[in-house]
């Protein structure tokens, strides 16, 4: 086992995976530097720059998905994917369906997302439940570095688009440059077991759609993703000190979603907890909400979600973001409520 | 101003300097959390061109937008707080200072790349309406004019005769790419082949934007249609405060420290290109580094372009600077006052 941060698992992934196929390449704004790693050992070929221009470049990537590379085109923020969101929605979603299944779209679509360090309502989004809404393409959310190591890997195994979202507060590297700036008198709320972590010795893909029950419990589940994962653990610690046993599921995948993992575990504790840094209207906590209504389950229900715009103020937007007090609030709440029947 | 007042345009450019740097300094001190884009090295261009903007004119903005703001007269302890997250900013603090808006100046400002285009377009369309005379202006880098929403918003300003006045700050770098490398034609070229007159200036000479911007105002505002200003600058800072290119001259052994070890893996890891490329790849990078040193230190300062015209009264300059000067050091006492009382920003 080794010792990696998560922006550098992702990249030793990256690698890893280069190397053994020629056909992988990245491209964006700035790789060359961003990547310089990448950059350095594989060269300006396979690690290509950009002009500002994000719907042709990934537009690009779509059609060279489909001739045989399988890029990784980077979006520096998910927020710009507004500006490219043709690319995503109408082509690499859609062209194995029109093909009759004949024709594959091995992309990856890269992009950094979230919030919790001051930068403002345009570009700390997460917006998986935008792309999870849209058939045809897989949605990962690593966690830490060994799920943004493996995930990465089985995004790059798939033979369909693949949006992969590494948060900014779990990411070293994205941390320092859009966060600290180099400082040292700015203190972000940054989980220790999320930004570092052990790695396995063998890499292997994650299997794409199936989640990771983090911690076993019994009388309440937390089900998460990226850093509010990190969240829910601290708030089951806490919850554990007041005799309540909670149960956090890690989803890693938006789409496909583990139904199974969701209902098994809901099944058995009848209490339901989404926490979703995403905006909380017709997003991932209502649809988790709907599988656990279609198979029938009988549960109380609760989410603790982005409701609005992100705030820039860090105090409003510590309160805005899933925290800590507002899951242990969430849960004391539903078990409050008389049991359903 | 129907002529020319160098003091007035000083007094704007100096204003947004001390300012600017004030702001630096809240930055510096963890009171501004995330990102910080100063117009430092743009003031000429923002001066040349606001000052001579009437009421009803619109102005769309991209991430550097506090110098304009101060230049336009927004109320300063409103514009700081807002850059430090307190309820009393210009936005109650929501905004940051990549999203300024002010409905009193139409002022309306973007985080996203090129979208200052479409907005200027759309309050030109607005003023062309109501027959108003007004125009709208947008400021954007050269890295903006490779994003798709710029270029269809330059055709759409020819097509409808939008009063648009294109105002594009060439610094020659988008964050770490060279802007050269990335794209075809010059910004002048581009517009020109869209059928929109332009020119192309040295945007840190305040007198040649503010004649320019003199002589295009009074045709856009009687006969319509937009124009274009390609204007050179310099960012001293980079792209914004902690830029990582310069954290490289400014603390090369704890930037190097950190980058060294991977890089050596990277040459010498058994797959990827031949060792001769990765060692060139490198040296590409560590160019760049290099490179990143010339805004710093050839920093093309549009108030050394002013020296000349401001010799002839040397008392009437330090007038002015004191006033400023005073007047800022009174605000800022107020707003540190007010950000260590609330510890909104970053630190806490």
């Amino acid at each position: 086992m080794k010792t990696m941060k998560f922006g550098e698992a992702i990249e030793r992934a990256l690698a890893f995976a280069m190397e053994r196929d020629k056909n992988i390449i990245i491209i964006g704004e700035d790789v060359h530097t961003l990547r310089a790693n990448l950059y350095t050992q594989f060269g300006r070929e396979r690690v290509r720059s950009t002009p500002i221009s994000e719907s042709a470049f990934l537009g690009a990537g779509v059609t060279a998905a489909m001739a045989g590379l399988h890029p990784v085109v980077e979006i520096m923020l998910v927020d710009f994917t507004a500006v490219c969101f043709d690319a995503i929605l109408n082509h690499a979603a859609k062209v194995n369906f029109f093909s009759g299944g004949s024709w594959t779209v091995p992309l990856v679509i890269r992009a950094s997302c979230g919030g919790g360090y001051g930068d403002g309502g345009q570009h700390e989004q997460c917006l998986w439940g935008i792309f999870a809404h849209i058939p045809g393409v897989s949605v990962a959310v690593p966690s830490n570095p060994a799920d943004a190591g493996g995930l990465m890997l089985a995004a790059l195994n798939a033979d369909h688009p693949v949006i992969y979202l590494d948060h900014k507060m779990l990411n070293e590297a994205w941390l320092d440059y859009m966060g600290y700036g180099g400082r040292s008198n700015v203190k972000f709320d940054v989980p220790k077991d999320g930004i570092q972590g052990q790695i396995p010795d063998n890499w292997e893909p994650l299997p794409i759609g199936q989640a990771k029950i983090c911690r076993e419990g019994r009388d309440v589940t937390l089900i998460s993703l990226g850093i509010s994962v990190h969240r829910c653990i601290s708030a089951a610690e806490e919850l554990q000190k007041q005799n309540i046993s909670t149960e956090v599921i890690d989803l890693r995948w938006v789409r496909p979603l583990d139904k199974k993992a969701i209902i098994s575990s809901v099944q058995k504790t009848g209490v339901l907890v989404v926490v979703d840094e995403d905006y909380e209207n017709c997003g991932l906590s209502g649809e988790i909400s709907a599988i656990c209504n279609e198979a029938n389950l009988q549960f109380r229900f609760g989410r603790i979600c982005t409701q609005t715009t992100i705030p820039f103020a860090r105090a409003s937007e510590d309160e805005t973001l899933p925290n800590v007090h507002r899951i242990i609030n969430m849960v004391q709440k539903l078990l409050k409520k008389d049991k359903v029947v | 101003m129907s002529e020319v007042d160098v003091w007035k345009l000083y007094a704007l450019m100096f204003q947004s300097r001390r300012i600017e740097e004030s702001i630096k300094e809240l930055w510096d001190q963890g009171k501004v959390p995330g990102e910080m884009h100063l117009g430092i090295g743009e003031e000429a261009i923002y001066a040349g061109v606001l000052s001579q903007l009437i009421e009803g004119d619109a102005v769309a903005l991209d991430h550097r937008g506090t110098g304009p703001m101060v230049m336009r007269g927004v109320n300063l302890e409103n514009l700081i707080l807002e850059c430090a997250g307190h309820p009393d900013g210009l936005g109650k603090g929501q905004g940051g200072h990549m999203h300024l808006f002010s409905k009193d100046h139409l002022m309306a400002s973007s985080g996203i790349v090129g979208s200052s285009g479409p907005a200027a377009a759309g309050f030109a369309l607005a003023a062309q309406t109501k027959k108003s005379r007004n125009i709208a202006v947008a400021f954007f880098g050269e890295g903006a004019l490779n994003q798709g929403m710029m270029m269809e918003s330059m055709n759409l300003a020819v097509a409808w005769q939008l009063p648009v006045l294109f105002v594009c700050k060439d610094n020659n770098w988008a964050i770490t790419t060279h802007s050269k490398e990335m794209t075809g034609a010059t910004p002048l070229d581009r517009a020109k082949a869209f059928g929109m007159n332009g020119v192309a200036i040295d945007g840190t000479d305040v007198m040649t934007v503010w004649s320019i911007v003199h002589e295009v105002l009074p045709i856009m505002r009687e006969k319509g249609g937009p124009y274009f200003i390609a204007a050179q600058c310099d960012h001293p800072q980079g792209h914004f405060l902690g830029d990582p290119l310069q954290r490289f001259i400014k603390d090369p052994l704890k930037e190097f420290g950190k980058s060294t070890g991977p890089l050596i893996k990277a040459v010498l890891a058994v797959h990827g290109t031949r060792i001769d490329k990765r060692l060139a790849n490198l040296g590409k990078i560590l160019s760049l580094i290099g490179q990143s040193r010339a805004p710093m230190k050839n920093f093309q300062d549009p108030f050394l372009k002013m020296q000349q015209a401001l010799a002839a009264d040397g008392t009437k300059r330090s007038e002015i600077e004191k006033r400023i000067n005073q007047d800022i050091m009174v605000l800022m006492n107020k707003i540190e006052n007010k950000l260590s009382s609330a510890m909104i920003g970053g630190a806490h």
